[in-house]
């Protein structure tokens, strides 16, 4: 009866594509809007992300997430040094000066102090350039986003020159630096440069970033650094997920994007159960002459599944197909870089779809099964 | 004798609603239904016609009285099993035909062996010969918005006997269709539906198609009234042939 089951789906095409095309909505609109979602908070730790060099970052007892630095003293670097399961251990500036071209195009930038001696932290992928030049004098390694905003329209080029907080710096490489939460140029130069650039304060510590020595514990380690110098110690992953939860907690963002997928799921679920239900009541005689002739409820309820099941799966995989197409188109875009359709994502989406006609098919299901065989007697 | 009979009606209740809105729509039926006999339930509409044929077709429940359909008083059984009984033992022929749009000739006449869990390749082929010998060879391909009224009844036809029921209950099968068309149908129904080993019950208000009964039992107001039994000696080989 299978075959039946899915002829009577097909059979009233308008219906039938309706229904596969409301699906597909909702999965595109879920999936698309989950993937942005995560993609924009994936950002607030994109220059933690960047650093590959080492695997702990030690800040200020009350630092809640990157972009909040709180300057610690020049001794807490030889604090943390001393702690034990600590490789070693270098300091980190990050300060947010403004970067102006010679045309005066400007912008807010987040400015990368890295150890003068050892240049943890650079950039590993570099577009053009190397960051090994960061050790010449005023040399500054900028991303590609950044440039583009600063020199809009002109092609990639080394040697040209920016002033930073009208300090003068040269553009000596440019990196393909993951995108930042807000869409500032991304700038990295030597520690003592970046403190030149943004001004003496009393101090400048930022961030201490520490390896931990082979075989140690990184989380141990932190726990360690922590209770020996009272300064906040995290791992990489721990401090992007406290920048993630940082900006769930504190910002609109999660119930701008939580309202558009609650409206997507609810249009999913309404549309495609009422266009499901009123196909189920268009054929409510054929579901009684089926009954009459002996089709047990079992087997209807077992068609009824099977043509939600088939909307799903086509809905699903058109949707699903579609926002990977959008991605795939976005992808090399400036501003939307490194937003991508997460598998975790199509995974909740699966979940949610299946949620949606599970709905659609219970309504359906209810009425065909309420229905008396008797009933196809009364013309 | 009860062996010669396939339907065996005795004081018969059916009652809809309760209390103060309370219908009776049958009020103590009593109703033999022959073996290889076309038996006609005729009536004014309302009398109970539809209800007596439902109840004996396993569709509702009595209120009262005994059912007795091919030896088994269906009430008695089981849910599944009663579902079994039916389509096993039971082909129907509605007034509306009921055949599903999507699916075309053979495969609306191959619904019932479909149910029983036969292939669906030999299936469709006893439909198809099954609707040859209705003469709707040609058209078996053919959905059912593409066929007349008189054809979609002989499809409805051919998915009523492709499983070779005991007992054929007939809802109306000329109610939707003109005078001819309407002969037409009965004529293949009284030629190849009635058999020895088959009974078939219609129920029914059109006089035209009076001339094609073994019996008729006529009701009214929940009781049958009048029975008139042997008007053609069972000869539907030599009606169809006129």
């Amino acid at each position: 009866m299978n075959f039946v089951a899915l002829k009577m789906l097909t059979g009233d095409r308008a219906k039938y594509l309706g229904l596969v095309f409301t699906i597909a909505f909702c999965t595109f609109l879920l999936e698309n809007q989950t993937s942005i979602f995560a993609g924009i908070l994936k950002r607030t730790g994109s220059q933690i992300s960047d650093v590959t060099d080492a695997e702990i970052w030690v800040m200020d007892a009350k630092t809640e997430y990157f972009e909040q630095t709180k300057a610690m003293k020049d001794t807490d670097l030889n604090r943390v040094r001393g702690v034990e399961g600590v490789q070693w251990a270098v300091k980190l500036f990050k300060g947010s000066p403004v970067a102006r071209t010679l045309d005066g195009k400007f912008a807010v930038s987040i400015c990368l102090g890295l150890d003068d001696a050892t240049l943890t932290g650079a950039p590993r992928k570099m577009l053009l350039g190397s960051w090994e030049r960061l050790r010449e004098p005023d040399a500054v390694v900028i991303d590609q986003a950044g440039y583009v905003l600063l020199f809009p329209g002109e092609p990639l080029q080394l040697d040209r020159i920016v002033e930073l907080n009208d300090h003068k710096a040269i553009i000596v490489g440019i990196s393909d630096a993951s995108a930042p939460f807000v869409s500032f140029p991304v700038i990295h130069t030597r520690y003592s440069q970046a403190v030149s650039f943004v001004g003496r304060e009393r101090t400048q510590l930022s961030y201490v970033l520490v390896q931990p020595q082979p075989g140690a514990d990184a989380e141990e380690v932190c726990r360690r650094i922590e209770a020996q110098t009272g300064l906040r110690a995290r791992t990489s992953d721990q401090f992007r997920w406290d920048c993630i939860r940082y900006y769930l907690k504190n910002t609109g963002i999660p119930v701008n994007f939580g309202i558009t997928i609650t409206i997507a799921l609810i249009v999913g679920v309404v549309v495609a159960g009422q266009t499901f239900y009123i196909f189920t009541i268009e054929n409510l005689k054929q579901f009684g002459a089926l009954k009459a002739i002996g089709v047990t409820n079992w087997r209807i309820i077992g068609m009824i599944l099977l043509q939600a099941l088939t909307v799903g799966v086509i809905g699903f995989s058109l949707g699903s197909g579609l926002c990977a197409t959008f991605f795939a188109i976005t992808l090399n875009n400036l501003p939307t870089r490194g937003l991508v359709l997460m598998w975790e994502n199509v995974i909740g989406t699966g979940v949610a779809i299946l949620f949606v006609v599970a709905i659609a098919s219970l309504l359906s299901i209810r009425r065909v099964l309420v229905l008396e065989p008797a009933a196809v007697f009364r013309g | 004798m009860l062996s010669d009979i396939a339907v065996q009606c005795r004081g018969v209740q059916k009652a809809f609603g309760n209390g103060g809105g309370k219908v009776l729509a049958l009020r103590g039926v009593d109703l033999d239904v022959s073996y290889g006999a076309m038996t006609l339930l005729v009536g004014p509409s309302g009398c109970g016609k539809t209800t007596l044929l439902s109840v004996i077709a396993g569709l509702l429940n009595t209120t009262g009285g005994e059912v007795t359909v091919l030896g088994e008083q269906i009430e008695r059984l089981p849910g599944s099993q009663q579902i079994l009984f039916r389509r096993k033992n039971l082909g129907f022929l509605f007034q509306e035909y009921n055949l599903l749009p999507a699916l075309t000739a053979a495969e609306n006449g191959a619904l019932p062996l479909l149910a029983a869990g036969v292939s669906r390749r030999n299936a469709i082929k006893e439909a198809k010969r099954l609707l040859d010998a209705l003469g709707m060879g040609d058209r078996a391909d053919a959905l059912p918005k593409q066929l007349s009224g008189g054809q979609q009844q002989r499809v409805a036809l051919a998915r009523a006997l492709i499983h070779k029921p005991s007992l054929l209950v007939c809802d109306e099968p000329t109610a939707a269709l003109d005078a001819d068309t309407g002969h037409v149908v009965m004529e293949l129904l009284a030629a190849e539906a009635v058999r020895p080993e088959r009974a078939v019950l219609v129920v029914t208000h059109d006089n035209r198609i009076f001339g094609f009964a073994d019996t008729i039992a006529r009701m009214d107001d929940g009781r049958i009234v009048n029975v008139e039994s042997d008007l053609r000696n069972g000869n539907h080989a030599a009606l169809a042939a006129d």
